[in-house]
């Protein structure tokens, strides 16, 4: 993919991406046992370090920053379990991302219909 | 020779199935999208098929990136569904075949499909909300699956192209099989949507129209794009368009098609929701 042109606000998940974000997507793919979601909740800083992510991976999970976790290799099929530890949907997660708050988000999918 | 009926595509989306589990099928929201579906469920209901070979993604339920096949094949008898991380309720077991399984499987590497075959595999929402939509209440423990993955996650990925031409071998492969049985192919996802990104909530709603176009008696259009080119026009998940071309693909050799259901709805989610059926001779 390195040979095309980047598409504005999209982060290519491609293999220099899955291998810089592999400690961070191996830790949300975790997320599907609830055993390892509830060892999460109870302890967020000894989870980060039982899967030895970066300190940028780190920053951007306590922080919330879902782009952060883009730039850091995460992928969107993972970390959406991690959002949903936060009781987050993928329009709050939209929102997250856009800088919309979720109505807002959601009717900026409603408006792509009106063409 | 086993029959190929036809083919039907359709969103997978996660919030079909939380929908369906709430019994909010009725309500605004959803009411046009799921008004779409009786007429391909009665469709199923007289074709009586025996097998289903669904082309889905998995979404990080059965493979991760330490060992995520670009294309995978079931050959098991059952195949479960487990918790998914983020609340869409489990659903009962998916009866399976092996036969059939193991017959496309020697026909793709005979024809160069080098693919990677699961004895046993956990089934994410891209199969069984599809599912569930067109057997509600779970009324789907008659029918054989097989499932067949696609990986449409991480680049690269299989080339549109070449996703056509594998679900046109497995097509093959199904009319080259002994026995009688009616067989259905399903491409499940898309249509336009992306998820991650500053560009999240993309949708491009003249170019899924212009695809449950093409697809029908034109898919050459849609085979000759790059990934990069599904991206850039149906956004980061919009290539789950491969999936409707392996569907598509496996009726090339089936002569005309009939049409028979074509819907749209938009959004579902954050994502234009397609539904498509494609009848063969073989089917009443």
């Amino acid at each position: 993919m390195a040979s095309q042109d980047s598409i504005p606000g999209t982060i290519m998940l491609d293999g220099p991406m899955a291998t810089k974000g592999y400690p961070l997507n191996k830790m949300c793919y975790s997320f599907n046992n609830a055993s390892a979601r509830d060892e999460f909740r109870a302890d967020e800083e000894a989870y980060y370090e039982k899967f030895k992510l970066t300190e940028e991976q780190k920053q951007a999970m306590r922080q919330r920053d879902v782009i952060g976790m883009l730039e850091a290799g995460g992928s969107i099929y993972y970390l959406a379990k991690f959002a949903g530890i936060l009781g987050l949907n993928v329009q709050d997660v939209g929102g997250l991302q856009t800088g919309m708050t979720t109505d807002e988000f959601k009717a900026f999918l409603v408006k792509q219909g009106e063409v | 020779m086993a029959n190929l009926l036809g083919g039907i595509a359709t969103s997978h989306i996660p919030a079909i199935g939380v929908a369906m589990d709430k019994g909010l099928e009725e309500t605004p929201y959803w009411k046009d999208f799921f008004d779409a579906y009786p007429p391909v469920r009665d469709w199923l209901y007289t074709q009586e098929p025996d097998i289903a070979i669904i082309f889905y993604n998995d979404h990080g339920l059965e493979f991760f990136h330490d060992r995520k096949p670009t294309f995978a094949i079931g050959a098991s008898e059952l195949y479960e569904n487990a918790d998914e991380g983020w609340g869409i309720a489990e659903i009962p077991p998916v009866t399976g075949e092996t036969e059939l399984s193991w017959h496309i499987v020697n026909h793709l590497i005979e024809h160069d499909f080098d693919i990677t075959v699961c004895q046993e595999m956990k089934v994410d929402h891209g199969l069984t909300v599809p599912l569930t939509l067109m057997w509600p209440g779970h009324k789907y423990g008659h029918i054989k699956v097989i499932p067949v993955a696609i990986n449409c996650e991480r680049h690269p990925m299989p080339k549109p192209s070449r996703c056509y031409a594998f679900g046109q071998a497995i097509g093959d492969a199904v009319r080259s099989f002994a026995g009688d049985q009616k067989v259905v192919v399903m491409g499940t996802g898309g249509l336009s949507h992306q998820l991650d990104g500053q560009r999240a909530g993309y949708i491009n709603k003249p170019f899924d129209l212009y695809c449950m176009d093409k697809i029908v008696n034109e898919p050459e259009l849609l085979t000759q794009f790059s990934n990069y080119e599904l991206v850039e026009k149906a956004g980061a998940q919009g290539v789950e368009l491969n999936m409707w071309l392996a569907m598509r693909g496996a009726l090339e050799n089936e002569g005309a098609l009939k049409e028979l259901h074509r819907s749209y709805h938009l959004p579902i989610s954050n994502t234009g929701a397609g539904l498509q059926l494609l009848a063969t001779d073989s089917a009443r």
